[in-house]
């Protein structure tokens, strides 16, 4: 499903020249859940980003099913991320102005459909995540593991096929850091979702298929 | 999609209360400006009540004459125009008319000071006064100077009360006139009908007028159609080609063009050029608006900065939006729904208080009898120039935002 062959990234400034991913070749199959471990600064992130198409390499080529996307242009780009695939973030990056429920519509926004059809998919994303009481919140009003929640609805309401998730509990105490974990793992079971997370804990990566392991930049495994 | 933009832009306009008051007063306080300058503008040169056919109307109220060891400027004099302006081709009005002067009466013991003009018949049948009492003096009363006046109802009020004006006498400039018509009182802004008594050019003092050919006399030729203007023009000008001057060594030719209103004021500019008796309109239309860009140019790039720090400030929601599917293009559209509300709300307080400081100017007395009122032409005028204003200040700060890599976006908008 997706395909990373000789991953390169390096960030040029005038003066120095820093290799953040280098030779990553990765093929994550339909339905599969892995994460990505490694100590701050690895690449991590990278990789995902670059996996969620939100950057591009400076080396080597990204597909996804078997299309290279290195041709893609901005609109092209947006219709895959809109449709294909789902991000939750460390910090979650709700927007603060919104309520709980137009936070979970931002996706479907992007997509021809009507007003109602649309708060009836953030509703059912929201039951899902167990917030169906908290629709008419504000973010602050919520706590962080709920804010999570509502991060991840946002990421399923479009039923994308893949779920990328940078981090998801590193900004939770480990009770709702367990619960997030359960809802990601129910996705990927009863979804079939394919699901990629960066991590640090170990404990939550030995809960997923497969651990990809990166140090400066490189695969370790 | 529009109804989210919306809400989002009206929470966002709220949470930020000071960008938003700095920005609404700058967007207003640049609409009051404009729109009080146009109102002015359109009240002094745009068609009225009393000058209806403007767009067939020419106005010949400036005269030059000129040599190469000097140069006389001032208006036309009487044997100028009714030498060479009767029978123009194209012409379907002709009047004559002086440029009017201030004279004193003396009642019940109080100095009143009026505006006085004298004219021909010719003058009550090209504009379209108001008469509220009788109406004004016609051929045979100019053509046999009785001492008739039409007076306006303010000077009906110095003079008489509350009695009526009709068949009342009133002694202005040491002549004693009888009153045949009142009309509703002409704003002084609008040059060509203005007084506050209009009588018979023939009952003037003295005939010494109708020798000279510069000064104190003004000429309007009413056309008749649009096509007949500019052969009025020409015919004219090449009269004058042939006008015998009284000084040949000092001057050598004379100037006194029919014009519009606002070529008029053109050629009074500084950019204008009187001894060309060709329009300098685009002189002054290139004036104004070099000046309206200048004027408009500081708020914009005040504007476009406030909404660059606003914009940037929601980096991450940029980012998220990117992240799940955002086109750039659809981002700029968001971020131009929210500067033209913006602009809207902005517009609607600067109209708010252009008909306050209108109301205000014309309750001054500044300019006498003149209600300057914000009209639907000024109106329209207003929204095209805040729609511009609100595109001009929102299109650059968006696509700024739209270039911004997903991932910057996501860390606040700084990148790597």
């Amino acid at each position: 499903m997706i395909q990373l062959k000789q991953i390169e990234k390096v960030y040029r400034t005038d003066r120095i020249e820093t290799v953040a991913l280098a030779d990553v070749n990765l093929t994550i199959r339909e339905g599969e859940f892995i994460s990505i471990m490694g100590p701050s600064g690895c690449g991590k992130s990278t990789l995902l980003n670059l996996i969620g198409l939100l950057d591009v390499p400076t080396g080597g080529t990204v597909q996804i099913n078997g299309s290279p996307i290195a041709s893609y242009r901005d609109r092209a780009l947006a219709a895959i991320r809109n449709k294909e695939i789902g991000f939750v973030f460390q910090v979650f990056h709700l927007v603060s102005d919104l309520s709980v429920l137009d936070n979970v519509q931002i996706p479907l926004l992007y997509r021809r459909m009507s007003n109602a059809e649309r708060r009836k998919l953030a509703e059912a994303a929201l039951d899902r995540v167990g917030l169906s009481a908290r629709v008419h919140h504000f973010p602050s009003q919520l706590s962080g593991g709920q804010q999570q929640r509502v991060a991840i609805a946002r990421a399923i309401v479009g039923r994308p096929r893949i779920l990328l998730a940078d981090e998801p509990t590193g900004n939770l105490d480990s009770q709702m850091g367990d619960e997030v974990m359960g809802i990601l793992k129910t996705l990927n079971a009863e979804d079939k979702t394919t699901i990629v997370m960066v991590t640090h804990d170990q404990q939550k990566a030995d809960q997923t298929e497969r651990i990809v392991r990166l140090f400066d930049g490189r695969q370790v495994n | 999609m529009l109804n989210h933009y919306l809400v989002l832009a009206v929470k966002v306009l709220l949470r930020r209360k000071f960008f938003t008051f700095i920005s609404l007063f700058g967007i207003s306080f640049t609409l009051l400006v404009l729109t009080v300058v146009t109102a002015l503008f359109d009240h002094a040169f745009g068609p009225g009540p009393v000058e209806p056919r403007q767009d067939r109307t020419l106005y010949a109220e400036q005269a030059m004459m000129y040599g190469d060891h000097g140069a006389w400027s001032s208006s036309g004099g009487f044997k100028l125009f009714d030498t060479y302006a009767r029978n123009l081709p194209g012409v379907e009005r002709l009047s004559l008319y002086q440029g009017g002067n201030t004279v004193y009466s003396y009642v019940d013991g109080r100095k009143i000071a009026s505006a006085l003009k004298r004219t021909d018949d010719e003058f009550w049948r090209i504009l379209d006064f108001s008469f509220l009492e009788g109406g004004p003096y016609g051929t045979a009363d100019v053509g046999e100077a009785r001492f008739v006046a039409v007076i306006n109802a303010t000077t009906r009020q110095r003079f008489f009360g509350n009695r009526p004006g009709l068949g009342q006498t009133l002694e202005a400039d040491g002549q004693r006139f009888r009153v045949i018509g009142v009309v509703e009182d002409v704003s002084e802004v609008r040059r060509t009908p203005y007084a506050e008594i209009w009588v018979p050019f023939t009952t003037a003092k003295t005939d010494a007028y109708k020798a000279e050919i510069m000064g104190g006399w003004n000429a309007m030729v009413l056309a008749r159609d649009k096509a007949s203007m500019p052969l009025i023009r020409q015919d004219f000008n090449s009269r004058l080609l042939r006008v015998e001057l009284p000084d040949p060594k000092m001057f050598r030719a004379i100037v006194a063009p029919f014009e519009t209103k606002i070529e008029g004021l053109a050629r009074m500019m500084p950019t204008g050029d009187r001894r060309d008796p060709e329009s300098q309109l685009w002189k002054l239309v290139g004036f104004l608006t070099v000046l309206a860009l200048l004027f408009l140019l500081v708020p914009t790039v005040n504007l476009v900065n406030i909404n660059i720090s606003r914009i940037m400030e929601r980096a991450s929601e940029i980012g998220v939006r990117k992240a799940f599917g955002a086109p750039s293009r659809t981002l700029v559209g968001q971020f131009l729904v929210e500067n033209i509300l913006l602009t809207l709300v902005g517009s609607v307080i600067g109209f708010v208080l252009s008909v306050l400081a209108l109301r205000a100017i014309s309750q001054s007395g500044l300019f006498t009898y003149a209600h300057f009122t914000l009209n639907p032409r000024v109106f329209v005028y207003g929204i095209v120039a805040a729609l511009a204003f609100g595109l001009l200040s929102g299109v650059y700060p968006a696509w700024r935002m739209s270039r911004l890599n997903p991932v910057d976006a996501l860390r606040g908008g700084v990148s790597r």
